[in-house]
């Protein structure tokens, strides 16, 4: 088959086709860029959400069961299960799927494992690519979840819609919480495990987290703008309109589904919230503009590994830097001057 | 041309043992090897892992059997694998299988059979040689 084939297939749900069609995103195989213009006008219409959390927080069990609430209503579900690469062999063990097995003879629900393949950040640099696939090929909701986190991979952000922040008891003090980086992207807080001694706990640590910062942690508000307190100022009309979004603490049993039903309610509380206020295009635009941004400067950064003169030039400033003779700035604005000129 | 292919393998335990030690092993050295793992774990039917194996778009399903039910679940696989057309993938077996029994696994499309004392890395080579794209 070739590309044409191959989407056309995908777009009229050929799981086979879908399937070779996020390989080709993948691994950018040939023809690739022509495969992506032509689904690209397909895409959008999913409601994109994020799980990410902590090794161990229980995510894959999360998505295995919002996946099943979302087909107890009717909808069809994509999910894209991230691991990590090993930046030594680039191998990976992509484990996620074990837990989503039962959904596999459902033709309403397709899953995809990806490792990171050397993109740090939580997801794969292709994670975005293979939404758009999922998307395209008419899945209602297309659920992402991320590598096991820690405190700064947030990229997660400017791919969902709607990001679930999983936490459990047990992983540290107050303080934790009112860090920057990964506390601050949770559009909705899930408190999973919640047999767990110490739930109470964490509950009331992302509740005063969110008391201190007035309304949500961070990504809500300033981060993307619309409506932040600046737009308030202006005064701005519909801002004043709508209540900003308060990120809810749910708590989960993810293992007995308890609470799950729940997340999927809010998931699709915060969706209507984000089309009503407008920040959905916002969101979008910011998703669109670092993506262009990215695509850009992996064109300009691979044209320029790939010119011998360029290289040689790097290389010779990068002798002078290694014996002191100039510093890397210099030596980078150097290389900058020589390459525009 | 391709940019980033990785040689992408989905792990399986067809049937009804709870011994995946072995696949595990297996996993873990083919991992090392470079290559993408999918690990799907204990107690799979062949219609679980044939599913699985479409949508993950593997190069190979390795499959670890421990029950002596390998001459009726391997050929289930291969025989869904051809149904859905699917003739590229290369599928390996592994377990307690006997000598007598390998000549009609292959026969019916099985790459080859590693048995208790094969090493991983006759496996990742084996792989390596024979994958299909």
């Amino acid at each position: 088959m070739d590309w044409q084939e191959i989407v056309s297939r995908a777009l009229a749900r050929d799981i086979r086709a879908v399937s070779r069609l996020i390989s080709i995103v993948e691994d950018r195989r040939l023809g690739f860029e022509a495969a992506y213009a032509a689904i690209y006008p397909h895409t959008g219409r999913a409601h994109v959400i994020g799980i990410t959390g902590p090794p161990g927080s229980g995510k894959s069990t999360l998505v295995d069961k919002i996946a099943a609430e979302y087909r107890g209503r009717g909808k069809t579900v994509g999910i894209v299960a991230v691991d990590p690469s090993s930046p030594f062999t680039g191998g990976a063990l992509l484990g996620d799927r074990l837990r989503m097995q039962r959904h596999s003879l459902d033709d309403g629900v397709f899953i995809r494992s990806m490792g990171t393949r050397g993109h740090l950040g939580g997801v794969a640099r292709a994670t975005s690519g293979v939404v758009d696939v999922l998307d395209a090929t008419g899945y209602d909701y297309v659920l992402i979840e991320t590598v096991g986190v820690g405190q700064s991979e947030v990229e997660i952000a400017s791919l969902a819609d709607t990001v679930a922040l999983v936490q459990v008891p047990g992983l540290g003090d107050d303080i934790q919480v009112i860090k920057a980086g990964v506390m601050e992207i949770g559009d909705i807080f899930v408190v999973n495990k919640k047999d767990r001694p110490g739930v109470e706990r964490v509950v009331a640590e992302i509740r005063m987290a969110l008391d201190l910062a007035g309304n949500g942690l961070g990504r809500g508000r300033a981060y993307l703008g619309h409506h932040g307190p600046t737009d308030a100022a202006t005064g701005s009309v519909d801002a004043a309109e709508v209540a900003p979004w308060r990120p809810p603490i749910l708590q989960t049993m993810a293992e007995s589904a308890e609470g799950v039903a729940e997340v999927c309610d809010t998931c699709d509380a915060h969706m209507g919230r984000l089309a009503q206020d407008g920040a959905l295009v916002e969101r979008r635009f910011r998703r669109a503009k670092s993506e262009t941004m990215q695509i850009a400067s992996d064109l300009i950064w691979r044209g320029l590994a790939d010119d011998p003169c360029t290289l040689e030039a790097a290389e010779g400033l990068a002798w002078k830097v290694a014996r002191r003779e100039m510093d890397p700035y210099a030596a980078g604005r150097n290389l900058r001057e020589l390459i525009v000129n | 041309m391709d940019e980033g292919r990785k040689i992408r393998v989905l792990v399986a335990k067809p049937g009804l043992d709870g011994h995946d030690r072995g696949a595990k092993v297996v996993a873990r050295a083919l991992r090392d090897a470079g290559m993408e793992v999918i690990y799907t774990g204990l107690r799979q039917t062949p219609e679980q892992i044939v599913a699985a194996a479409i949508q993950e778009d593997v190069d190979v399903v390795a499959m670890s059997i421990l029950s002596g039910a390998h001459s009726y679940l391997f050929p289930r696989v291969m025989q869904l694998l051809r149904e859905r057309g699917v003739d590229d993938v290369l599928v390996v077996g592994g377990g307690i299988i006997p000598d007598e029994d390998i000549p009609g696994l292959k026969e019916c499309g099985i790459a080859e059979v590693f048995t208790p004392g094969a090493s991983t890395a006759d496996t990742v080579k084996f792989i390596r040689e024979n994958i299909k794209r």
